[in-house]
């Protein structure tokens, strides 16, 4: 009754040396979707000083990869997508997936659709709940955003099509650790880099917040009601404070207050935190696309007849200069307290 | 230098969302060109300004698509190329497939496409036609130049675009990535997704929408491409469609600012359950 074939293949991303936790996400839908005969493995990639594989490989060998392949390599040192890509297909050749799951992240948009037209395969993108398929060979259910989450629709593969799943952030449970005794094993994957297109001329660290955006728990978001670079001060030490991210609309981006980077709504980043607090937004349908799904929205404006009220679940009608600060206070106070 | 732009046509990011029988209702909707593809049709037209050569646009879409086709004619585009979406499968992987080869016809030195569109999201068809063409590419891109050098030289693979071209120049591209603006550099032939803020794309100016009629608009079935069923076939299907979960109404939290800043506090510690 061994069932010795491969369901699905995690591509564990690293961030920084680091596992990153939707890494550890996109594992637990893996095996969510590999079933509970499926065998799950991960590949790791990574090159040089600070890869720090092994720490990560053991964390998913501990949460349910029965095999983690690392890929430790000089050419995977910077992001060249064409080398990650390649390393994934040594992994995928090794382990004959029918399923490859990836972070919707930033790597992990890029590499979805090399690996997907690489093999022949479908890709559902930017994944945010599943419903397995059972054994009865149904085909899993993909939920995903339509509009930025205007509206959703939920996907399927077609029999026979390899398939290449990118999972949001935030969205999917992180797989659990495994009985004792149950790890799975850790193995080099021999890996010829491809001749290198791209090269690496330099990387300019984001300032300030290091919780990014699209995983952040906590998002503290200032709008045009912010005034200037300056105002978004008091935002940032309340995401400090919360252990959270600072986000933005795209008012406070076109006013010049802060990097596009920070941009939530339809044409910037969906974003799915436990908590929005929203401060001197407006709450226009192009923003309230981006943000309308997190767990619990707070919004601070001026107007008690801003938009930003119909989706928020506690309002505040003040000024943000007061209020927010006030909040900072309020919470450093509880967590002296409590922890 | 050739420049090729794809082109989305999409819902106005203005518009509300209303499903009717199984299908988004498109009835009075207002159509723009995906503002991420304004994006990368801004830069191919700086581009051409700066280094000589042509711009066209590809479109995969229904007949109403030639509107934004001809938007981007009068934008400055030189000629535009709409392949019917009709009989195509509802799947990315046709899409791409259709695209690439559409896109191999024109050889270009450069591919520039949105970042996403702001229908879909998915962010991935241009991709895939990147490594259908063998094109390296650079993501999310806030700034570009074309550039002499590098390639082989510099120790660079070249693209492995079966049509050459390229003139051994390098494309150097920023880009935001989770990890900081990353600056890269791919030889070309090669694609670019564009990021917000890459630039300020221009308005068609009325010259501009004058000459854009008589600027070449050429209309394709899919099978004059020459593509076979199979890669044609659908990799996956849409299963249902869903509005978004209803958000129960909330409430306005009274009081001076001190007491608010209080109240919400607590209720986020313990109605909330979230600290
Ligand atoms: C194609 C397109 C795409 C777009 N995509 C996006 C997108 O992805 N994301 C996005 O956010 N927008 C997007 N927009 C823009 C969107 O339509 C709005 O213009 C924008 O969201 C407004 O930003 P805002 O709420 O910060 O500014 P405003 O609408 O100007 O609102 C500022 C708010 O701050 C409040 N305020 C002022 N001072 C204070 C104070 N001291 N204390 C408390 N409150 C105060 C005011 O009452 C007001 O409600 C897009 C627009 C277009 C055309």
């Amino acid at each position: 009754m061994t069932d010795t074939t491969v369901k699905a293949l995690v591509y564990a991303e690293c961030l920084d040396g680091k596992l990153r936790r939707v890494a550890l996400e996109a594992l637990g839908a893996a095996r969510l979707l590999a079933g509970d005969g499926g065998s799950v493995h991960a590949v790791l990639v990574g090159g040089g000083p600070g890869a720090a594989l092994q720490e990560a490989a053991a964390e998913l060998a501990a949460r349910g990869a029965g095999v983690v392949h690392v890929v430790d390599d000089p050419a995977l040192a910077g992001f060249a997508p064409e080398a990650y890509a390649a390393a994934i297909g040594a992994a995928v050749a090794a382990a004959q997936p029918s399923i490859i799951v990836l972070g919707h992240t930033a790597a992990g948009r890029e590499l979805a659709p090399r690996v997907a037209a690489g093999i022949g395969g479908g890709h559902v993108a930017d994944v945010t709940a599943i419903e397995p398929g059972g054994d009865g060979g149904a085909a899993a259910l993909l939920t995903r955003p339509l509009y930025a989450g205007k509206a959703f629709e939920q996907r399927r593969f077609l029999p026979g099509a390899p398939q290449v799943i990118t999972v949001r952030p935030n969205n999917l449970p992180v797989a659990e650790p495994v009985a004792p005794g149950g790890e799975g094993w850790i193995a080099a994957l021999p890996y010829q880099a491809p001749p290198l297109w791209t090269v690496v001329r330099g990387i300019a660290r984001k300032a300030g917040g290091t919780v990014d955006l699209a995983e952040a728990d906590v998002i503290v978001a200032g709008g045009r009601g912010v005034r200037s670079p300056e105002g978004f001060a008091p935002l940032a030490a309340l995401a400090e404070v919360l252990g959270g991210a600072v986000g933005a609309s795209r008012g406070a981006c076109d006013a010049g207050y802060c990097d596009y980077a920070l941009q939530i709504g339809q044409t910037g980043k969906t974003v799915t935190p436990k908590l929005y607090i929203a401060c001197g937004i407006s709450g226009a349908i192009q923003h309230l696309a981006g943000m309308s799904q997190s767990r619990v929205i707070v919004a601070i404006n001026k107007d008690p007849e801003a938009p930003i009220f119909g989706v928020a679940d506690y309002g505040i009608v003040g000024d943000l200069f007061e209020v927010v600060p006030l909040l900072t206070q309020r919470f450093r106070t509880l967590f002296n307290k409590t922890g | 230098m050739q420049l090729v732009v794809l082109i989305k046509q999409t819902f106005d990011t203005e518009e509300k969302i209303e499903l009717a029988n199984g299908a988004v209702a498109e009835d009075g909707v207002k159509f723009i060109m995906n503002p991420y593809d304004e994006y990368a049709l801004e830069e191919a037209l700086r581009l051409r300004e700066a280094h000589g050569g042509s711009v066209t646009v590809v479109s995969c879409g229904t007949d109403r698509a030639t509107e934004t086709l001809r938007t981007a004619l009068a934008m400055g585009a030189d000629e535009a190329v709409l392949i019917a979406q009709d009989g195509l499968p509802d799947d990315g992987s046709a899409v791409a497939a259709v695209l690439a080869t559409a896109v191999r016809e024109l050889k270009p030195d450069l591919v520039l496409a949105g970042l996403f569109a702001v229908d879909r999201g998915a962010g991935s068809i241009a991709l895939q036609v990147a490594e259908r063409l063998g094109l390296p590419s650079a993501s999310a891109v806030l700034k570009l130049s074309v550039e002499d050098g590098g390639g082989a030289a510099g120790g660079q693979a070249a693209s492995r675009a079966s049509w050459g071209g390229g003139d051994g120049r390098i494309a150097v591209a920023e880009r935001d990535t989770e990890w900081g603006v990353e600056t890269v550099a791919i030889p070309l032939p090669a694609l670019i997704t564009a990021q917000q803020g890459l630039n300020e794309p221009r308005y068609p100016s009325l010259p501009g929408i004058m000459k854009a009629k008589r600027k070449p608009l050429r209309q394709l079935g899919a099978a004059e491409l020459g593509l076979d069923a199979a890669a044609l076939a659908p990799r996956t299907e849409r299963a249902s469609l869903l509005p978004p979960p209803a958000r129960a109404a909330g409430r306005k939290l009274s009081g001076a600012p001190a007491e608010q800043a209080e109240q919400l506090a607590e209720l986020l510690q313990r109605e909330a359950k979230l600290f």
